[in-house]
């Protein structure tokens, strides 16, 4: 108790002393990934929007990540122990990391969070994502122009409206192109676990699917298609060199300008808290480059679609899109709003099997 | 739901290579068990052979090389538990307990630099005509040259405890360690034979997994095997013969609750996931249930230390 205060005298002290010099104090910004950074998916590109701050303020940010964290009570050890470290800014870029922040907040109000993907915020609580249904919306569509054996499988990982909108998305825009397409869907319950994924691959190719979409962060369904020849389309990053051949094109999430802004405005203390949501036209949602074997028109209605939807000529949730029991949820010309996208609880009509609980 | 999308040929040859690691694992753990040592650290020595397997792969640029490192691997690791267990006189559950903490945070250790690396890939059997037979082909004449290791090792394991003096003699060690030591037999050598042995199998088992099953490294991959092949060796009542048998049930329950649930079968996710361990677990009841009869099948010295003066 006494040498506590004592240091924290001491740190006063110091800290007036050096007010004036406050400026050169490094910034520290902290990371926590639910993967392994070397996943070449989902925390790769979460790390790429790291070096992307330290490239951008050098030696005016001090940055530092800890890998592999499980979502639950390690990974509110590991935020309280990043706040008491002396980090002014910290992402947490899980779904699952959701409570874990908002509590550690609470504890450290002078510390600003971000949190990913989710729905809770406060004071010094902001949340971003990006809308990667725009992305399935156009690989949905190449996948739907590309099938000869009419079966997709799909890899889904937790049964949260996110990935629930990933699998709307993609079949919607399939199934326009292509009335007879159908999704063959497996849950893991797992973000990372290639094992799993490799399986779940395996099942889903023989059964009859030629065309793989993923919503897990692992290479290893990219590297299972490449093996069995069949067609694959890359998660959160460029997948290709585990799929050489086999990778349409990847939906990549682009973090940095993100991360570069928001550490900005800590900086600058203009930082507050708020609800980010880009898609492809700030450029959070982007393509790895299109294979040469999407025929040149389906190509260029894809790249179409991406301009459209750019642009905002086009939604890709724009109705009439009833829902899988049949009943309307939007009529004729109706977009989906924000609020009902971000809690989708329901797939559309066409898709079989239930959303487990 | 779409049963008929399920082809049977392609699920018996999925499960061919989903219950192969598992297999391997399992029949090196009966040579130790049968040999009166019971070592729990199967799934640590299973990690640390999925990653030295795959270094060394990497590394040298061919598989083959790469599963005799995960062998190395896996029998290096055993030996550590063997001279704890047998000269050391350690406790053999605390001991095996400990070498699959050991063995996770090892091959997390080691395996830092491969995380995303694309190991070499194994090519698959392909014979001329048996290849393409139809149904057979697929199930028997397809598969990588690990598949067939396997079941090879499986029958040498037969053999071996079943015909020949080594067998005899080992499973005498595993029988009454007191008595084989009384007519002259090294008990601590043949053990520590016997733990390497089954450390190489498991090992091997692990390479399995990062070079073929998935391909690619990840921390802790083996996501619970080690356990489910020491399931199996109580399972088989230490018969080499039932150990594949209980392999390819799990791995079949494993490959097949995938498909169902890829052909939008009506069951919830979770009961589907949660099927191979709950029917491991009750067949596990089942065979116990007849507790007279479970014991006769278990090596009378399995878990004893031995000390030449006691």
């Amino acid at each position: 108790m006494k040498l506590t205060s004592l240091v924290a005298g001491a740190a006063l002290a110091l800290g007036l002393a050096s007010m004036a010099t406050a400026q050169d104090d490094p910034l520290k910004v902290g990371f926590v990934y639910v993967g392994p950074v070397g996943d070449y998916g989902w925390s790769y590109e979460h790390n790429e929007g790291r070096l992307a701050v330290e490239e951008a303020f050098g030696d005016r940010v001090e940055t530092t990540f800890v890998e592999s964290v499980p979502e639950g009570a390690d990974a509110e050890r590991v935020m309280t122990q990043m706040a008491l470290s002396g980090h002014d800014l910290i992402f947490t870029t899980s779904f699952g990391y959701m409570d874990s922040t908002i509590a550690v907040a609470e504890k450290f109000p002078d510390v600003k969070f971000e949190h990913a993907t989710g729905y809770k915020r406060s004071d010094n609580v902001s949340t971003y994502s990006a809308r990667f249904y725009e992305g399935r919306a156009v690989i949905g569509h190449i996948a739907g122009k590309m099938t000869e054996s009419n079966v997709v499988g799909y890899i889904a990982s937790f049964p949260i409206p996110e990935v629930i909108r990933g699998i709307n998305s993609a079949y919607l825009h399939a199934k326009k192109v292509n009335p007879d397409v159908e999704f063959r869907i497996v849950w893991v319950y797992t973000w990372f676990d290639p094992a799993k994924e490799a399986d779940a691959a395996q099942a889903l190719i023989d059964q009859g699917a030629d065309i793989l979409m993923q919503h897990t962060d692992s290479t290893a369904p990219m590297t299972i298609a490449e093996e069995t020849g069949i067609l694959a389309f890359g998660q959160a990053s460029d997948m290709i060199n585990f799929g050489p051949t086999s990778q349409l094109t990847s939906i990549i999430d682009n973090w940095a300008p993100y991360y570069v802004a928001r550490t900005q405005a800590v900086m600058d203390g203009t930082w507050e808290s708020t609800d980010t949501w880009d898609g492809i036209e700030p450029g959070m949602v982007a393509f790895a480059a299109m294979s040469d074997k999407i025929p040149a028109d389906v190509r260029a209605e894809a790249e179409q679609m991406i301009e459209d939807i750019k642009s905002g000529a086009y939604h890709p949730f724009t109705g009439p899109i009833n829902k899988q029991d049949g009943s309307v949820w939007l009529a004729e010309g109706e977009v989906a709003d924000d609020g009902t996208l971000a809690g989708m609880n329901f797939y559309i009509e066409g898709l079989t099997g239930e959303i487990p609980n | 739901m779409d049963l008929a999308s399920i082809d049977p040929v392609l699920l018996i040859a999925a499960l061919m290579v989903a219950a192969t690691p598992i297999l391997l694992a399992a029949i090196g753990e009966l040579v130790v068990e049968k040999a009166g040592v019971l070592n729990l650290g199967v799934e640590g020595m299973m990690i640390t052979g999925a990653i030295c397997g795959f270094a060394v792969a990497v590394e040298t640029g061919n598989p083959a090389l790469g599963f005799l490192g995960g062998a190395a691997g896996g029998a290096a690791l055993s030996l550590i538990f063997g001279i704890l267990t047998q000269f050391l006189l350690s406790n053999q559950v605390a001991t095996g307990l400990a070498l699959t903490l050991f063995g996770l945070g090892i091959s997390a250790l080691i395996g830092q630099s491969y995380i995303g690396v694309k190991p070499p890939s194994t090519t698959d059997l392909d014979l001329p005509i048996l290849s393409d037979l139809p149904v057979i082909g697929p199930i028997l004449f397809q598969h990588d040259a690990m598949v067939y290791v396997s079941i090879g090792l499986v029958i040498f394991v037969w053999y071996l405890l079943k015909s020949t003096r080594v067998g005899l003699v080992l499973r005498a060690v595993g029988e009454n360690h007191d008595a084989a030591h009384a007519l002259g037999y090294k008990v601590v050598r043949i053990r520590l034979a016997a733990i390497a042995f089954g450390g190489g199998c498991a090992g091997l088992g692990g390479a399995y997994l990062s070079l073929v099953r998935v391909p690619q490294w990840t921390e802790g991959m083996t996501a619970g095997a080690g356990w489910i092949a020491l399931a199996i060796v109580v399972f088989a009542s230490w018969k080499a013969g039932r150990v594949l048998l209980g392999a390819y049930l799990f791995g079949g329950i494993t490959v097949l609750q995938l498909n169902l649930q890829a052909a939008g079968m009506e069951i919830p996710v979770e009961y589907l996931s949660m099927s191979p361990y709950l029917i491991t677990i009750l067949v596990l009841v089942i065979m116990s249930a007849d507790k007279s009869r479970a014991a006769l099948n278990a090596p009378a010295s399995l878990g004893r230390a031995f000390h030449a003066s006691s």
